[in-house]
């Protein structure tokens, strides 16, 4: 036998209070590796995006649009590919609850950007060659169970009338993080809508757009295009895709900071129910404390059983809720498809969940092992037990 | 006895308690010789003390004052560390409600103080296997202190103060919760150990019938000693 055998025993003796600790842990662990893997992928748009596109966009406002005549304008500057526009549409497919992002663009430059949309290139040609039709994700299409050569009615907000789309392409992601939600649709078509009803109000983009050849030119192209426009009545802000992707991420970074923050208190509640759990069986043994070290063991033997006991409860539970992590991101990958692209799990959560255990581990175990490690035999030896 | 030296010298020990703001003064300037290879037995009214001295002697309490020598050493003026060295390798402790760590079998129980030795495994087996022979239990090995009587209890933790072959074995009761044939057989294990294996034992007791096993009898009162015999 050896001391650190007494580490397993003593966890044993209260089976149900080290079962339900053990539980605690691993519930803590999994909330915090599902909140960390959403927050991850809510993160994962921005991450998607590609160095080498800029975006540019009104200066003022993302509610206010640009000329659609910066587009050759913009073409013109060196180290600039392709310049592609683009509307936010924001239309109502049947109900609003069925949100997706739909996107007025223009096709041709645009999917030539955005390679990692992949369309077969015989519905490519049925897609430029029809007036209305639209290119869709394959999980969109997939979560209304939409076909190709479908009708697909949507209702205009920031462009009110009825509009009728239909399904001529649908695209699928070359990588495994390619947002398959999107909803892209003629530019021209938009236009025409938008000039019959406004007139005068059309020939208009949302954004740029814009394809650099080196990645490491873009401060320069930034600097060129927005120079271009300073002083006209749309002056520009260009930025790297990731930053503008980023901009709409931040507008809920309050939320998230309040989701990190529950994932804390959770990490902070596990903490209490361990230490009151160490607490505990550190009382009710105070006697056989005394005993020990009568036969000799120090303050540290005992400090160390006792730490070993923590930390044993707690890698167990943290080890069960990273096991248990796995098919439960793999379930609410599927449920919300929808949402997000994809969910996968940053391998650093499991680096964390492993440290989180221990650390929670150890800090339980502190006030009960120096309570140990300080009893008085005397005082030990005459508690009854 | 007094041609013996004396393997255990108190000299001039005092204890006090604080108790509602007033100390009361346990042990005063108490002195005692306890020859090599005793069999000692104190005993006195409750609470006057027994206990207290006993615990000084193996070295699980301090006095306020006064010198407690084991075979030469000043246990007193050992830091604690030291002085949990010297517990480990000098005394023997015999509780009244045995004290065994309940998780652990009569085996583990029995071994727990060699593992602070440099021992290996195979060595402490024996020692253990020995120790257990000498109180009759050799056949009770894999039991857990529940799984035994009192009795057999008391002589797994006299097992347990006798494996690392101390100077003193030092008990406080050990027969005060046991029935009187388990009692006897306890004590006829501690008479063995003092006879066969010339263990010095110092044992604190209210029980006539285990103090007249011993040579040698203390009464404690009202913090003064007097000698029966
Ligand atoms: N930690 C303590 N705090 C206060 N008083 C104490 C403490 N320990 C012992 N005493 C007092 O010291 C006195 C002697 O106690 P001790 O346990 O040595 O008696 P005893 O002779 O062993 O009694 P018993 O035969 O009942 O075991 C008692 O009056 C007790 O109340
Ligand atoms: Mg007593």
């Amino acid at each position: 036998m050896r001391l650190f055998e007494l580490v397993f025993l003593n966890a044993l003796r209260h089976k149900l209070r080290s079962f339900l600790t053990v539980l605690g842990v691993a519930f803590a662990v999994l909330a915090f590796g599902v909140i960390r893997t959403m927050i991850t992928a809510w993160y994962a748009g921005a991450e998607a995006a590609k160095p080498d596109r800029l975006v540019t966009r009104n200066k003022v406002s993302l509610v206010f649009s640009l000329p659609i005549a910066y587009q050759p304008k913009i073409e013109q500057v060196p180290g600039v590919v392709t310049v592609a526009p683009g509307n936010w549409f924001g239309g109502i497919y049947k109900e609003e609850k069925n949100f997706f992002p739909q996107f007025g663009v223009k096709m041709e430059p645009w999917f030539r950007m955005y390679r990692e949309y992949v369309v077969p290139p015989d519905q490519w040609k049925d897609v430029l060659a029809e007036r209305n039709a639209c290119v869709v994700g394959r999980k969109l299409a997939q979560r209304f169970g939409w076909k190709l050569g479908q009708t697909v009615p949507i209702k205009g907000t920031i462009f009110p009338g009825d509009y009728e789309f239909v399904v001529r392409g649908i695209y699928s992601g070359r990588d495994p993080g390619t947002d398959e939600t999107q909803f892209f649709f003629h530019w021209d078509y938009l236009n025409e809508a938008i000039e019959k009803v406004y007139p005068g109000n059309g020939n208009r983009a949302g954004f740029f757009v814009v394809q650099i050849a080196d990645p490491a030119n873009g401060a320069a192209v930034i600097q060129t295009v927005d120079a271009m426009f300073e002083n006209s009545l749309a002056e520009t802000l260009t930025e790297t895709e990731k930053a503008f992707q980023l901009g709409f991420v931040a507008m809920s970074s309050t939320i998230i900071a309040g989701i990190h923050l529950a994932s804390v208190l959770i990490i902070g509640v596990v903490l209490l129910v361990l230490a009151n759990t160490m607490a505990m069986a550190a009382r009710e043994r105070v006697k056989e404390y005394a005993v020990l070290k009568t036969l000799g063991f120090r303050g540290w033997h005992l400090a160390s059983v006792i730490g070993g006991e923590s930390m044993l409860l707690a890698v167990v539970g943290g080890t069960i809720g990273l096991v248990a992590l796995l098919p439960l991101i793999a379930t609410l990958e599927k449920q919300m498809a929808d949402f997000f692209p994809s969910l996968p799990i940053d391998p650093l959560t499991f680096v964390h969940g492993v440290g989180i255990s221990l650390a929670v581990g150890v800090a339980a175990a502190i006030v009960p092992a120096r309570g140990a490690a300080k009893v008085s035999i005397v005082e030990g030896l005459r508690r009854i037990a | 006895m007094s041609e013996a030296k004396p393997i255990v010298a108190v000299q001039n020990l005092s204890k006090s308690y604080a108790h509602d703001g007033n100390a009361v003064q346990v042990l005063n300037n108490l002195s005692l010789d306890i020859p090599e290879g005793e069999f000692f037995a104190l005993l006195g009214p409750s609470g006057s003390g027994k206990s207290t001295l006993l615990n000084m002697i193996g070295g699980i309490d301090r006095p306020d004052s006064g010198s407690v020598e084991v075979a030469g050493t000043d246990i007193v003026q050992l830091a604690e560390g030291a002085l949990a060295t010297w517990r480990a390798n000098h005394v023997g402790f015999i509780f009244q409600f045995y004290n065994l760590i309940p998780v652990l079998s009569a085996l583990e129980n029995v071994e727990l103080p060699l593992l602070l030795s440099p021992l290996p495994k195979k060595e402490r087996r024996q020692h253990v296997e020995t120790a257990l022979e000498v109180v009759g239990l050799a056949d009770r090995i894999r039991h857990r202190p529940n799984q035994l009587s009192g009795g057999q209890q008391q002589r797994v933790a006299i097992a347990r103060a006798i494996v690392t072959d101390p100077t003193l074995l030092v008990a406080d009761e050990p027969t005060g919760d046991l029935d009187r044939h388990s009692a006897e057989q306890i004590l006829d294990v501690l008479g063995q150990l003092n006879q066969e294996f010339k263990k010095t034992i110092v044992m604190v007791t209210h029980d006539p019938r285990a103090a007249e096993r011993a040579h040698t009898r203390a009464e404690l009162d009202k913090g003064e000693l007097s000698g029966l015999r």
